[in-house]
């Protein structure tokens, strides 16, 4: 029997899981749902005064993202691993690591993406001006990709560990630091006249860096998992 | 240099000896820690070959 | 030699040879951290800025490089088991997590207790400070990863994946954290460097570091002892040694 051609495949997984969330919308809504509720935290115990919330508004906007973002991840692979999916997919021939990245394409596109679009909004309650919004949203585009392929990793490493959630956390954030770094600081920059250039290549560099080896350490990863 | 003045640091002592103490604290805890492992487990192994 | 090396993974040799070797490594270790701390603190002149408090870089500086050369280490030998399948390997990078963890840990200590009466705060968000944060995190991640699994086997694989994950990242950590840091500091003296260094000063200083490496040598060995008769319990060539 002839193998189906990767892209194929890959593509099957990407619209079937974007399928079924259709089905679960509000597992899809709750990451965006905190997203909101974490950022309204900040003023609240800091201060209504816009003018102040505005020096914060880039790092706490991504600080949020960050947090929402790994809420979701945790249950990336879960579901899969247990029904046995996950065997069939190591076991199917086809190059695993194209196949998560699909997984991981279709789970940004239903949780990063949505954050990435609410950004501006978000932001603005932070005193966040609009010449802020394109490189918010630009910088949160390749964060928050790169960090659902860092999270697969990290889903990948602890499927089936009792309370990986937290374990994931742990594992994640120290690696989601440099983009940290890099996108409220391009957001700083640009609310203080300079152009954010620099970081934003830095972004792209890393996004490009977690692409090309991410899958590697994801599929090792799931195999380790799968094949105990 | 009398002993009094070299305690003293020159006025850090607090800072540079409390570092230090760390530092020998730090190292002790890891001889004792690998000592007491390996003694440990070979009491460990001792007793599942025993029976 | 391919055959040296290759005895050298089999357990109940390996253990042999680090329990001979480790005498070797702990001795001259003891002697030269002995000597550099007395020749630190007694010999070498106070500094022209920081007086006496400077002392605290011969403890500081190595174990800082300590952190960062045993967390490599580690996921050296965690990429030598992975590709190599050689159990050993994996038994090595876990004898070494929490040995780079307490010199992380002691970094962090003495910067900051240097720190305090340098620039009168016992925390600073400098670039070198906030590094070693990031990396005892990376430790404390892998040590919890292994502790979570009972499988033996996942365990070593999942955390080797994990190292190497995160050693590629210590660079891109390390820059963006200095890149961080300049932003705010245009005229950045990097604050824990050494002083307007003369050489007399820096003599306690190489003997510290070659101290440490050989307690370093000498830790590894006692644990990767431990870790080879957990992990060989029931194994033959134990009931038979002894």
């Amino acid at each position: 029997m002839q193998r189906a051609p990767t892209s194929t495949a890959a593509g099957l997984v990407f619209r079937r899981d974007l399928m079924l969330a259709w089905r679960r919308w509000d597992e899809v809504a709750q990451p965006l749902i905190f997203y909101v509720v974490v950022t309204t935290l900040f003023p609240l115990a800091t201060t209504p005064d816009l003018s102040q919330l505005r020096e914060i508004s880039g790092g706490v906007v991504w600080v949020a993202a960050l947090l929402a973002s790994l809420l979701a991840l945790e249950s990336l692979f879960r579901s899969d691993v247990e029904d046995g999916t996950m065997e069939q997919w190591v076991m199917s021939g086809q190059p695993l690591g194209w196949l998560l990245l699909a997984k991981v394409a279709s789970h940004w596109v239903l949780t990063g993406l949505p954050l990435v679009v609410i950004a501006p909004v978000v932001g603005t309650a932070l005193g966040l001006p609009f010449e802020a919004w394109g490189t918010l949203v630009l910088s949160l585009l390749l964060g928050t990709a790169t960090l659902s392929i860092l999270g697969g990793i990290g889903a990948a490493l602890t499927v089936g560990v009792r309370r990986g959630s937290v374990l994931l956390s742990l594992l994640v954030l120290p690696l989601a630091m440099p983009l940290l770094i890099f996108g409220s600081r391009a957001v700083g920059m640009v609310m203080d006249g300079d152009s954010p250039s620099g970081p934003l290549q830095l972004l792209a560099a890393i996004f490009f860096l977690t692409l090309s080896l991410g899958p590697v350490a994801m599929s090792a990863a799931i195999r380790i998992s799968v094949e105990s | 240099m009398d002993l009094q003045e070299f305690l003293r640091m020159g006025g850090y002592a607090g800072y540079v000896w409390s570092g230090y103490g760390l530092t020998a604290l730090v190292l002790v805890w890891n001889w004792w820690a690998a000592r007491r492992n390996e003694a440990e487990q070979l009491v460990s192994a001792q007793r599942r070959n025993a029976d | 030699m391919w055959l040296w090396l290759h005895k050298l993974g089999s357990p109940p040799h390996a253990y042999r040879l680090l329990g001979s070797m480790a005498p070797w490594f702990g001795w001259p270790a003891l002697v030269l951290i002995l000597v550099g701390t007395y020749w630190g603190l007694v010999e070498a002149p106070r500094d022209y800025q920081q007086g006496d408090a400077f002392r605290l870089l011969y403890v500081h500086a190595p174990s800082a490089w300590m952190s960062m050369f045993i967390y490599v280490v580690m996921a050296v030998a965690a990429g030598i088991g992975m590709i190599w399948r050689i159990k050993l390997a994996h038994a090595a990078a876990a004898a070494c997590a929490p040995i780079g963890a307490s010199f992380t840990f002691l970094a962090l200590a003495t910067g900051s207790i240097w720190g305090k009466p340098m620039w009168g705060t016992w925390w600073v968000w400098d670039a070198r400070l906030t590094s070693e944060l990031i990396l005892l995190f990376l430790y404390l991640g892998y040590m919890a990863l292994r502790s979570s699994f009972d499988d033996p086997q996942r365990a070593d694989r999942a955390s080797a994946v994990l190292a190497i994950v995160g050693v590629i990242n210590v660079p891109i950590i390390h820059y963006s954290v200095e890149w961080w840091t300049t932003l705010h500091q245009p005229a950045s003296v990097t604050k824990l460097d050494k002083p307007s260094i003369a050489l007399e000063m820096l003599y306690p200083l190489f003997i510290m570091m070659i101290g440490f490496q050989l307690y370093f040598g000498w830790a590894i060995s006692r644990r990767l002892r431990g870790e080879i008769l957990r992990r060989e319990r029931n194994a033959k060539w134990l009931k038979e040694s002894r």
